[in-house]
């Protein structure tokens, strides 16, 4: 009973909750330990899993004595290559919702040492500590192979990728001459970029605890973005039914993509429940959350040629980035440098070099957070070499077109981003020349950038139950790994058939729940939020109809557009005393409860004729101390251009942090490589620095009024990945405008300034 | 080509392994209740809180006393319950998250992280909130930077710092008495 929305079902006015700032519905759970993530569904009889992690990064393991650990009491069982179960061969059973092309890698699948850090032995025991224990009993005898993990050295060998992943569009082909464009241009800038790897570190560690039943069948609990993933990805690895496998992640201890792939983990998890036939839980330590995907390191160069006037003549923008041997991770990193601004001659190039190691994963606006602050501080720097206002520089070459493909944007407010943000942050105050915002030993820089993301929808399903209390639960097998989904689709169903928040629940994290896509990409609210419309349109109609059909009711033979759905009444737009409430509807038609399913669908032919994205303009503050080379983020701006804002509490919050991780990009985050070893050396948070409390100082959003009504009914694009876009490149200019020094190496930590 | 021999990745494995320690008794009180646990001494507070207590609100963020995750009051000091042994709570006040409100009202700590917003996924929440009931207690915080200074043990990956800062200052403002006074 699947039905799909006619067109057109926008959402013209919302009714009392949609654009109100909410507190989140499941506020009271988190604040009083209440909310349960992965690692805390408890059991009679759990047994606990400790993974061992290989201490070379390339090579192969010629054995492996777990006598002694074998031999503590309490010690259950260790799994490695050696006495694993059969698995599956082929590729297609090990892939996942977010896989890219390639062969995933497979846990315990042979001796083959892939990256450092890949497990390579279980052990399950009857406590975590005796698992931790005798995890350190364990010995292994390895055979290493040189190992490459210098994305400089392999930049010589790398590659051109085809579409090698789902949302990837490789760059499009040349338009003009970029090269002699810049070789002939009035002014120009050519600057190499490098940002290295980070790690998403969630401050939850993934887990997995699985519980097992008498009748052989599953119930997960994993860290995961997407319920259906999991369940997918573990009933095809180890051969089980849909039906035999269950998993609830009700709450996800943040995720930022780090859960968009299943992590060894669950494999583990599963792999020893089903076969000791007990509950096992497997928690990953916080060195083996730097075990697997990461944001890759890429090496760019960008290069703009341009009029005296300001008029951009030449866009060159090239870029590599690391891959694994066995997969092709790929990201959009250049296409947007012919999309933000007006150019007739555009160069961009993207090419993959392979590692030795794990593959990279999708970090919170990949491709853009690494792309854009490349081409925002070139800009910057064509600006100074202008001596033109960097925000006019932006104005001068603004566009409202595409310039890749030529579609119009179905709505671009980056102007009221620029117009609404430097006000706040009183940019008209800058004084133009570098270190020239001197406060004693401060040098203060004020710099800018502008951010872009995609508005992406994907189908979903919906499920709706009302009762004849009025009581409305929503559900659908999204991920809440932050965001507030929760609260966002309480607000929508509440909206739309005209109830209290507090008459509504929605459910997630179930897949028991219709489906929904993976939460990534900041698609959830346009995906599943347009399956909560549409599945509480549907109930909307229905009531309207049952209402009508009561041929002595006050609402006979009205439609559905005739009436008002508030405060658990329908109400005649004719007359407001002619009413019923939902529970008189339904008690008259003899109804207990009134149930629905709808799937949404994307708005896939208006979207095919336009350009849609979300945009930003940030402003920064720095403060960096001449004689140390610290910098400290003092205040940011950012406005942002995201369609309709369902929640501006939780979608400010969503934009806040996303600051921080700019910030975080900008000035602390770096996994480092020991090239020697070929593996991370600073996995733990006392040495991978995200930014602490003291490192964030005031930060002012701004969402900007955007109507739009071709991205989805709602016309809300999603805030997830906007706020980080472009935070980096406004702090190295504003460190430029500090400074007179032009960094383009992520992080700009105090050594570089220092030697610059 | 090199053939690297050892153990596998952490420390050093023993030539005779120490056999796992004994169960010893604990008798501490949690969040009001005296409790009798038996745990090996080689369980951390944070492990007897989760596991043996079903207590899961204390968070495990790293393990390693580096990021503020498992943050609880003992005899009403803010501690990183990962550091510390259980057997070491021995006789000791310990409050968790799932102690800080009465019945069901809120602590005000409580009611404003969630009007602030100050949160996403909730996961470093109960740290957070344990931590500010220490700092407000130890009474040295007077402005926002005081706050995010005092607060800078606990990590937030969601980054929502400004509204964790708003949220004790909000309560802050509401009791004088904790923002004049305490000890130096």
């Amino acid at each position: 009973m699947i039905a799909k929305p006619t067109i057109p079902d926008l959402l013209d006015r919302p009714g009392s909750q949609i654009g109100k700032p909410v507190s989140r519905v499941d506020g009271r759970l988190k604040v009083t330990g209440g909310a349960r993530y992965a690692a805390e569904f408890n059991t009679p009889g759990l047994a606990h899993g400790y993974i061992v992690s290989s201490a070379i990064a390339r090579g192969r393991i010629l054995a492996i004595d777990t006598a002694k650990a074998l031999a503590l009491p309490g010690v259950l069982q260790i799994f490695t290559h050696d006495n694993r179960p059969s698995l599956p061969w082929f590729d297609r059973k090990w892939k996942d919702d977010d896989a890219p092309k390639g062969s995933p890698f497979r846990p315990l699948y042979d001796a083959t040492i892939h990256h450092a850090l890949q497990p390579i032995a279980l052990v399950v025991a009857e406590s975590f500590e005796l698992a931790r224990y005798a995890a350190r009993l364990i010995h292994v005898t390895y055979e290493a192979d040189e190992h490459r993990t210098d994305l400089r050295a392999a930049k010589a060998d790398a590659f051109t990728p085809g579409k090698d992943k789902g949302g990837f569009q490789p760059p499009p082909k040349p338009r003009g001459d970029a090269d002699t464009a810049l070789a002939e241009a009035e002014v120009s800038v050519d600057l190499n970029f490098s940002q290295a790897v980070e790690h998403h570190n969630p401050m939850e560690m993934h887990a997995s605890t699985v519980i097992y039943h008498n009748d052989g069948s599953l119930t997960v609990h994993d860290k995961t973005q997407g319920p259906i993933n999991t369940q997918t990805y573990v009933c095809n690895v180890f051969n089980l039914s849909t039906d035999a496998v269950r998993v609830i992640s009700p709450f996800v201890g943040g995720a930022f993509g780090s859960g968009l792939r299943p992590q060894h983990q669950l494999f583990m998890a599963v792999l020893a429940a089903t076969t000791l036939k007990r509950s096992v839980r497997v928690e990953l330590t916080r060195p083996q959350m730097f075990s697997f995907g990461h944001r890759p390191e890429t090496l760019q160069r960008v290069a703009l040629g341009a009029r005296k006037d300001g008029t951009l003549t030449a866009v060159i923008h090239e870029a590599v980035q690391e891959t694994s041997q066995n997969e092709n991770y790929v990201e959009v990193v250049v296409n947007w440098s012919g999309q933000q601004y007006r150019c007739d001659n555009v160069r961009l190039d993207y090419k993959l070099a392979r590692l030795d190691t794990h593959t990279p994963l999708d970090q919170r606006a990949p491709g853009a957070a690494t792309g854009i602050p490349a081409l925002e501080i070139a800009m910057d720097e064509l600006a100074a070499k202008l001596g033109m206002d960097p925000l006019e520089l932006r104005l001068k070459n603004y566009t409202d077109v595409d310039p890749n493909t030529g579609k119009p944007f179905s709505s671009k407010e980056l102007r009221a981003c620029f117009q609404q943000g430097a006000e706040r942050f009183g940019w008209h105050k800058r004084s133009h020349a570098p270190r020239s915002m001197r406060e004693g030993r401060q040098l203060v820089g004020w710099g800018m950038a502008t951010g872009v993301w995609d508005a992406m929808q994907g189908q979903a399903v919906a499920s709706a139950r009302l009762g004849i209390d009025g009581t409305l639960t929503v559900g659908s097998a999204t991920a809440d790994i932050g965001p507030g989904t929760y609260t966002a689709m309480t607000q929508i169903a509440a909206d739309i058939l005209g109830l209290p928040i507090d008459k509504v629940s929605f459910q997630l994290g179930d897949t028991n729940l219709p489906m929904a896509p993976l939460q990534g990409g900041s698609w959830t609210v346009s995906s599943v939020g347009s399956a909560v419309k549409a599945v509480c349109d549907r109930l909307r109609d229905r009531l309207a109809g049952l209402a009508a059909g009561l041929n002595d009711g006050p609402l006979k033979g009205l439609k559905a557009d005739e009436l008002i759905f508030a405060d658990g009444f329908l109400i005649a737009r004719a007359d407001p005393s002619w009413r019923l409430s939902i529970t008189e509807v339904m008690r008259a038609n003899d109804l207990l409860v009134l149930e629905d399913e709808a799937r949404s669908i994307p708005y896939y032919k208006s979207q095919m004729q336009h350009a849609l994205g979300t945009h930003s303009a940030i402003f920064a503050e720095v403060r960096v101390d001449e004689d140390l080379g610290t910098v400290q983020v003092t205040r940011v701006v950012s406005a942002v251009a995201a369609g309709r804002i369902i929640n501006p509490k939780t979608a400010r919050s969503q934009v806040l942090g996303a600051v921080v991780w700019g910030i975080g990009m900008a000035l602390e985050e770096e996994s480092m490589t020991d090239q020697r070893l070929g593996r991370f050396m600073n996995h733990d948070f006392g040495e991978y620095h995200i930014p602490v409390n003291a490192d964030v100082h005031d930060i002012d959003v701004i969402f900007v009024e955007e109507h739009d009504d071709i991205v989805n009914p709602l016309g809300a694009k999603g805030v997830g990945e906007i706020g980080i876009v472009g935070v980096p490149a406004a702090i190295a200019n504003a460190i430029y405008h500090a400074t007179g020094k032009r960094l383009c190496d992520l992080p700009i930590t105090l050594d570089k300034i220092l030697g610059a | 080509m090199s053939q690297p021999t050892g153990p596998a990745f952490q420390g050093h494995a023993r030539k005779q392994p120490a056999p796992p320690p004994d169960a010893m008794e604990v008798s501490l009180t949690i969040n009001g209740s005296r409790k009798t646990l038996r745990v090996a001494p080689w369980t951390s507070l944070l492990d007897a809180l989760r596991l043996h207590l079903d207590l899961t609100g204390t968070k495990k963020g790293c393990d390693h006393g580096q990021c503020g995750a498992c943050t609880v009051l003992v005899d009403g000091r803010r501690i990183n319950s990962c550091l510390t042994l259980a057997v070491m709570a021995e006789g000791r006040t310990v409050t968790t998250i799932e102690g800080l409100a009465s019945g069901d009202a809120l602590h005000p700590l409580q009611e404003a992280f969630v009007e602030q917003d100050a949160f996403q996924c909730g996961y470093c929440t109960p740290g957070q909130i344990c931590s500010a009931a220490g700092l407000l207690e130890e009474g040295h915080a007077r402005t926002d930077d005081d706050i995010r200074e005092l607060m800078s043990g606990n990590l937030c990956r969601c980054g929502a710092y400004p509204n964790i800062v708003a949220a004790i200052r909000q309560v802050m403002d509401a009791q004088p008495a904790a923002r004049d006074g305490g000890t130096p």
